[in-house]
């Protein structure tokens, strides 16, 4: 029973998705959520992440879409009044900004608990030296190190150790700053860096070609603990966690080693005090089986997302129970329903998580993966074979591979890319292997235990067998179970998709559904979380016994395809439910809320590739598939799906091909008379050229199909033509490249909205901040439009009644446009649902997603929408992970760059505008910034730094601006360019901290010069950064207008409450 | 590779891959074990002599076969082996064969390729039941699985002139139970379960595990009953809490399809701390014929059969489950050094 009396409980969510920081809290925080709620209580959430399912309105009951500073955080807290807080559910974001709390004294002075592991318990597990000392007490070994808190004292430590050494950064998120350093002038650089951000360093010894190895323990606060599972990295030390493939279970430890590390992970928690969920890291010495304790999270992490959806086991929702005084023996398994929740699942399968990296998105960011964070999202791959498993999860990463054998990568050099580990490795090893390497050669390489690289020699050396003799039952049953898709088998053998998919089930050889039930058959489990395999000659559970509805997920996490559209996956599943249809949810992504079993009637952790939906269709009774929620990689099924003869519901796939082919959505265009930029569709090089020229530089290259502007590019010069041309065709083989006249200092904005039948029943006008030119993902966006004519707003209204009519919309759609001289373009639009269909759906109070559905249902509900005339205002600000990716330059431009959103409200616009940048991990402190302006942008800026000088700001600046604001007659302090190597310079101010903010506005030229470096720097050294002129003089106007203003935070309740009273305003309904 | 399949007494048959040399196994009782790791260990362990043992994680060979220190007896006492993928390769720096041939080099049969989740649903619901790799139904007829004696054949001392010496009665013990025993510096006195060493010089008595039905074992239990009449310290180890229970006249009782596994979770309900443990039988004491005198300690947290009991007044406790893990976990390990604390 839980032994505490509380009745409010505030618990902390980890803000905009970034490298490091996905969508796995929002699994945990929602888990928690409901946790809570179950026991009657009540809760209260503050995290700006508005795509979210945890921020939906049947979640928490006040939800504060506010930054997760302290001082927000402690006025949330004045006026809520909670009596406990939950630090554990937002990742490392919510832990620091508890520590900071509990430090500051908010919590003590409001008396309030801090549910779970203790506060002294975590910063134990924070600052390595106390870390280490207590785990010294019961004999656990750690590396041996030595903490520094300046560069002579690391410099000593690592001379002592021996290069190499590893460096680490205390009270970090996914390893920033940490790596291996061979000598001192790296280590001094390293550190420097490092200091920045934490105030202390570990020199470490370094674990050569050890195994890196996880467990997942829960513990309750009467002591009794278990150890969910174990993780097994196939990269050895020295590449972080998140950036390894890793297994679960374990795959090439023995018992001994399994359970000595378990037995220590047990002691470890123990020691610490952990009450609730904790991972343990470990390094394994293969040789002796020697071992360190690396590292322990005192929270839900990555790993435990993993951990869960690759066991079943509900370890947040657990953690949650046991933070509120639960013992695990009071809690039942809530797979088998009977059995309780203190045991340890057993699972006859195994799982393989790849990540997912988008280095090639972040221009003249390096591939090299090490001991920090890189990968913006991951998969997770269920099979009964390793082969199989791993040859799944290469599919899932929807990386144009489509398994191990047909990747698009270019290798100069294999052998090299196999010790050096980059994004690419495992298709290096495959490809050394192919090329006659022995598994003996490419373990010593690469450091990889030579288990995994037989079992990839296995796919190798099947591979040639595929290419070599006939198709027989015997080899394409053995293909199937060591992965290899129809296509690729197809492929080996010159035949194509279909043939083999015919010849599959003539000769019966067909996957099985298996459930995964925790506890490997022993007992009868009810469970609905389900896989499948080719290992196996019964299907574990017969069709659903009425027409279920699937619903296609959007697969990992990458630049363009986040959280957004899980929540528009589970809410399409919420809507179908409570029209009582049996649901199916397909997703192959762990850090999704639209992977918990209890989401769904069924739940297939599966692939979304054709084949797979395909098998599962053809097994399941179902009356339907959903493609227009899940992002791109499902709105890509829609017209093979639909070919194949499977429903579609919604708007039907040959629309979906109208608006996603450009050439053809072009000619759609103008045929409808509707504007658009001018166009062509590109069969030769001459051909762009001769376009080009005639509408005049810049133009826009874009390939068809692609989300979030892959390949998409501003193109300013004939030179720069070619290279993208080919980068855009190299993406989209199938499908045309079209440029088009890249209109210059136009607005832009959005309609998001829902159809039926081709008629509009809801939607909402957002406008961006910046100028056209930035891509609407990175774009700072505004919701209602506040800044367009009702002219602009009426003509793009009947635009868009043109276009869903046309279409016979029916479901979800987005429709970007251009607006210049009283001109109205049409640049883009998406027969599915768009990354803000939360956004929007939360700041108008109507769920975009919910009318979607039942649209495409046949649902109808005459109602009227008022979604432009609200009383308030939101704004969704990008979030980016430049810190992470060494020597990206961090300049917004066509192709999207930023890894997640925030979005606040406020009153007005600037109060929004000004909290949604905060939330973005921005700040300002002091009365000292930087600029370097562009001409064009000079006077446009101007008044507001006039302002802000008024006001007594110091101002930094480069020659070019200094001469402007001197001749304007403010004063300001010149510093010299990086390359010029003078002081007062740029480099040392940096460095000195002298100001926090940096308003860097570069030519639209691509640059590597001063401007690439200025910008770097800031990243580098933790400074604010603004590169774009419309933010800057927002960002500008709100320093002078609402920084010091004293706003009370408000809950999104309070908001829409607002909008609740009766208003004789204007609706949305277009009937 | 050949097609084979593994036939079971109500007719159902599972097919597979045949793997090993030996093309036609023995008869034997086919149970599952649903550990992740450990077969090794489980493949040696004395109390699977007779059945034919199917792992329910599916890639079973990984880090290939290890030297006999990893062993829990002198050999590989299953009937047959049952798994979904024997992995081809292995890799591990204890290890000096794969397992296939280290199978083979011990005649003991396997066949892999089996859906062996279907099989586990189908002995969890029917029960545990004989079974043939490679054979025919036929085979089945007129065979019952009869506890198998896996004693040694007399007396014999480890790690002698210590302070305190204690006696291992030994059904089928795994080795890791006399290694524990003698890391707390005892000397062990290994006898043969039907010795009678009641008479002897000894400071408390350990009964091990073994293999089968507790009824089949009628010189042990004469043996125990007279060491329960003593007030020395006694320890019983799965088979032997039943033992125990049968010579205080207790009953015991098969179930339907065993506890294998490594995550057996277990209370005690003295101090109300859990463990997770490593277990291996398929048969438990019935609680309600314990005679006065004696109590339930722990209970099994999934369907609440005996894990424990104690005797009221004597230095005599027991226990279903496995402190001396191999495979499995060690949660419950400090039971050894509990009862070396009462000698």
């Amino acid at each position: 029973m839980s032994s505490l009396k509380l009745k409010k409980v505030l618990v902390l969510g980890s803000g905009g998705l970034k490298i490091g920081q996905a969508g796995e809290f929002d699994y945990s925080g929602s888990q928690a959520i409901k946790a809570l709620k179950q026991e009657g209580l009540q809760t209260v959430l503050v995290n700006p992440n508005i795509a979210t399912v945890q921020t939906d309105a049947d979640m928490a009951d006040r939800v504060y879409f506010q930054p997760l500073r302290a001082d927000v955080v402690s006025k949330v807290i004045a006026r809520e009044k909670p009596d406990a807080i939950a630090l554990s559910f937002g990742g490392q974001t919510a832990l620091n900004l508890g520590l900071e709390l509990a430090e500051s004294g908010v919590l003590s002075k409001y008396r309030i608990k801090v549910l779970g592991t203790p506060i002294k318990s975590i910063k134990v597990t924070e600052d390595r030296d106390l870390f280490k000392t207590e785990l010294a007490k019961v004999a656990v070994k750690t590396p041996i190190s030595q903490a520094a808190y300046n560069i002579s004292q690391a410099l000593r430590a690592a001379a002592k150790l021996g290069y190499p050494v590893m460096l680490r950064a205390g009270y970090s998120l996914g390893g920033l700053g940490s790596g291996k350093i061979s000598s001192p002038d790296v280590l001094k650089q390293k550190v420097r860096e490092a200091l920045k951000a934490v105030p202390q360093v570990l020199i470490e010894e370094y674990l050569d070609g050890w195994k890196e190895i996880e467990y997942e323990v829960v513990r309750d606060g009467a002591g009794n603990c278990i150890t969910v599972c174990n993780m097994e990295n196939f990269d050895p030390m020295g590449i972080h966690t998140g950036e390894s493939i890793v297994v679960a279970p374990s795959q090439t430890l023995t018992n001994s080693e399994y359970h000595s590390l378990r037995g220590v992970s047990l002691k470890t928690i123990e020691q610490l005090g952990i009450i609730g969920e904790c991972n343990i890291q470990f390094a394994l010495n293969p040789k002796n089986g020697d071992y360190r304790v690396i590292e322990v999270n005192a929270r839900l992490s990555r790993s435990s997302a993993l951990a869960s959806k690759a066991t079943g086991y509900p370890l947040a929702f657990v953690a949650m129970k046991l933070a509120l005084g639960y013992r695990l023996d009071e809690l039942t398994n809530s797979v088998t329903g009977s059995t309780p929740a203190f045991y340890e699942p057993a699972l006859d399968y195994l799982a393989v998580k790849i990540p997912r990296w988008d280095l090639s998105k972040l221009k003249s960011s390096d591939r090299d993966i090490g001991s920090e964070m890189k990968s913006v999202g991951e998969v997770m791959a269920l099979g009964r074979s390793f082969p199989e498993a791993l040859q799944k999860a290469v599919r899932m990463l929807n990386i144009g591979a489509d398994g191990l054998s047909s990747h698009k990568f270019n290798f100069q050099n294999p052998k090299a890319e196999i010790s050096k580990p980059t994004d690419s490795r495992l298709f290096a090893i495959y490809e050394c292997l192919k090329a006659g390497l022995t598994a003996e050669q490419v373990s010593t390489k690469a450091n990889i235990d030579k288990w995994f690289v037989t079992q990839m020699a296995r796919i190798a050396v099947h591979e040639q067998k595929l290419k070599g003799s006939k198709l027989n039952q015997a080899l394409l049953r053995q293909a199937k179970q060591l992965g290899f898709s129809d296509k690729t088998i197809a492929a080996f053998q010159k035949s194509d998709e279909e043939s083999i998919r015919s010849l599959r089930k003539k000769w019966g050889i067909l996957p099985v559904v298996k459930q995964i039930d925790t506890l490997a058959g022993e007992f009868d489990a009810q469970t609905n979380y389900l896989y499948m395999t080719y290992h196996g000659s019964e299907h574990d559970i017969e069709p659903m016994a009425s027409k279920a509805v699937i619903t296609l997920g959007s697969g990992p996490y990458s630049i363009g395809s986040s959280v957004e559209f899980d929540w528009c996956a589970v809410n399409t599943v919420k809507t179908l439910q409570t029209y009582n249809l049996p649901t199916i949810i397909i997703n192959s992504n762990p850090e999704t809320v639209s992977t918990d079993y209890d989401n769904s009637d069924r739940l297939y952790f599966e692939q979304l590739t054709l084949e797979r939906v395909r098998d599962i269709a053809d097994f399941e009774n179902h009356s339907g598939i959903i493609i227009s929620v899940g992002g791109q990689i499902a709105n890509n099924l829609a017209l093979p799906l639909h070919q194949a003869g499977y429903k579609i519901l919604g708007t039907s796939p040959q629309s979906v091909d109208r608006a996603e082919n450009r050439q053809k959505f072009s000619q759609m265009l103008g045929r409808l008379r509707l504007d658009q930029p001018e166009w062509t569709e590109v069969s030769s090089l001459s051909k762009a050229k001769t376009f080009s020229k005639r509408v005049g530089y810049p133009i826009l290259v874009r390939p068809s199909y692609v989300l979030s502007g892959g390949a998409m590019n501003v193109v300013r010069t004939e030179r720069e033509l070619k290279g993208y041309l080919h980068r855009a065709a190299q993406l989209s083989p199938d499908h045309p490249v079209v440029i088009s006249k890249f209109i210059e200092n136009a607005k832009e904005f959005e309609i998001d909205g829902v159809a039926a039948n081709g008629q509009i029943l809801i939607y909402a006008i957002s406008e961006h901040i910046e100028n056209a030119g930035v891509h609407s993902g990175d774009a700072t966006v505004a919701y209602p439009a506040q800044k367009l004519y009702l002219e602009t707003i009426r003509r793009a209204r009947q635009i868009t009644q043109k276009i869903a009519a046309e279409l016979k919309i029916t479901g979800p759609f987005n429709i970007q446009f251009v607006a210049k001289d009283n001109a109205i373009k049409v640049i883009e639009c998406n027969v599915r649902a768009s990354r803000s269909f939360p956004f929007v759906s939360k700041v108008a109070n109507h769920n975009l997603i919910q009318i979607a559905t039942e649209a495409m249902l046949g649902v109808e509900k005459p109602q009227a929408y008022q979604t432009m005339d609200l009383d308030y205002v939101g704004v969704k600000s990008p979030q980016f992970s430049y810190n992470r990716l060494k020597g990206a330059d961090p300049v917004a431009g066509v192709e999207m760059a930023s890894t997640g959103e925030v979005a606040c409200l406020g009153d007005d616009l600037l109060e929004a505008f000004w909290a949604s940048w905060l939330a973005a991990d921005q700040t300002v402190q002091g009365k000292s910034l930087f600029l370097s302006i562009t001409d064009a942008f000079k006077s446009k800026l101007l008044d507001e730094i006039k302002q802000l000088y008024s006001q007594g700001w110091h101002f930094y600046t480069t020659a070019g601006t200094h001469a402007f604001l001197t001749r304007e007659g403010i004063k300001s302090k010149l510093l010299y360019k990086i390359a010029e190597n003078k002081e007062p310079g740029l480099a040392s101010a940096i460095n000195q901290k002298k100001f926090q903010l940096a308003i860097n506005i570069p030519t639209g030229q691509k640059d590597q010069s001063d401007g690439y470096m200025i910008r770097r720097l800031c990243v580098d050294n933790h400074l604010a950064l603004v590169t774009n002129p419309q933010i800057a003089k927002y960002l500008m106007m709100a320093l002078v207008n609402i920084k010091n203003r004293e706003a009370e935070p408000k809950s999104w309740q309070e908001f829409v409450a607002r909008k609740e009273q009766p208003l004789n305003g204007q609706t949305t309904k277009l009937l | 590779m050949a097609q084979t399949k593994l036939i079971l007494a109500d007719g159902k048959s599972f097919a597979g891959v045949e793997a090993s040399k030996i093309k036609k196994g023995r008869p034997g009782e086919v149970v599952f074990n649903t550990g992740m790791t450990g077969y090794v260990e489980s493949l040696t362990d004395p109390s699977y002599a007779g059945q034919i043992l199917v792992f329910t994680y599916p890639l079973i060979g990984n880090y290939g076969a290890q030297s006999q220190k990893n062993w829990e007896s002198q050999k590989i006492h299953v009937t047959g082996v049952v798994v979904s993928e024997l992995s081809p390769d292995w890799s591990h720096a204890d290890s000096q064969q794969s397992l296939i041939s280290w199978l083979n080099e011990q005649n003991v049969p396997i066949i892999s390729g089996v859906d062996t989740r279907a099989l586990t649903k189908h002995l969890r619901t029917r029960g545990v039941m004989n079974g043939v790799i490679g054979g025919k139904l036929n085979d089945l007829r007129g065979y019952f699985y009869r506890t198998p004696k896996v004693l040694p054949t007399e007396p014999k001392i480890y790690n002698p002139k210590q302070k305190k010496t204690v006696v291992l009665v030994d059904c089928g013990a795994k080795e890791n139970i006399l290694r524990s025993l003698v890391n707390l510096g005892l000397t062990v006195k290994r006898v043969p379960s039907g010795y009678d060493f009641t008479n002897e010089d000894y400071d408390g008595v350990v009964i091990s595990n073994g293999p089968g039905d507790p009824t089949d074992y009628p010189e042990a239990i004469n043996i125990i009953k007279k060491l329960l009449k003593q007030s020395k310290p006694v320890f019983g180890i799965c088979l032997g809490i039943q033992l125990m229970s049968l010579a205080v006249g207790a009953k015991t009782y098969k179930l339907k399809f065993g506890h294998r596994g490594h995550n057996q979770p277990v209370k005690n309900f003295d101090t109300d701390k859990c463990y997770i443990t490593s277990q291996n039988h398929g048969y438990a004491v019935d609680a309600k014929s314990l005679p006065a005198g004696w109590r339930v300690t722990y209970k099994n947290l999934n369907d609440d059969s005996v894990e424990g009991i104690v005797h009221k007044f004597k230095p005599f406790f027991a226990v279903q489950f496995h402190p001396e893990a191999t495979p499995g976990p060690t949660d419950s390990a400090w039971l050894f050094n509990k009862f070396r604390e009462l000698l």
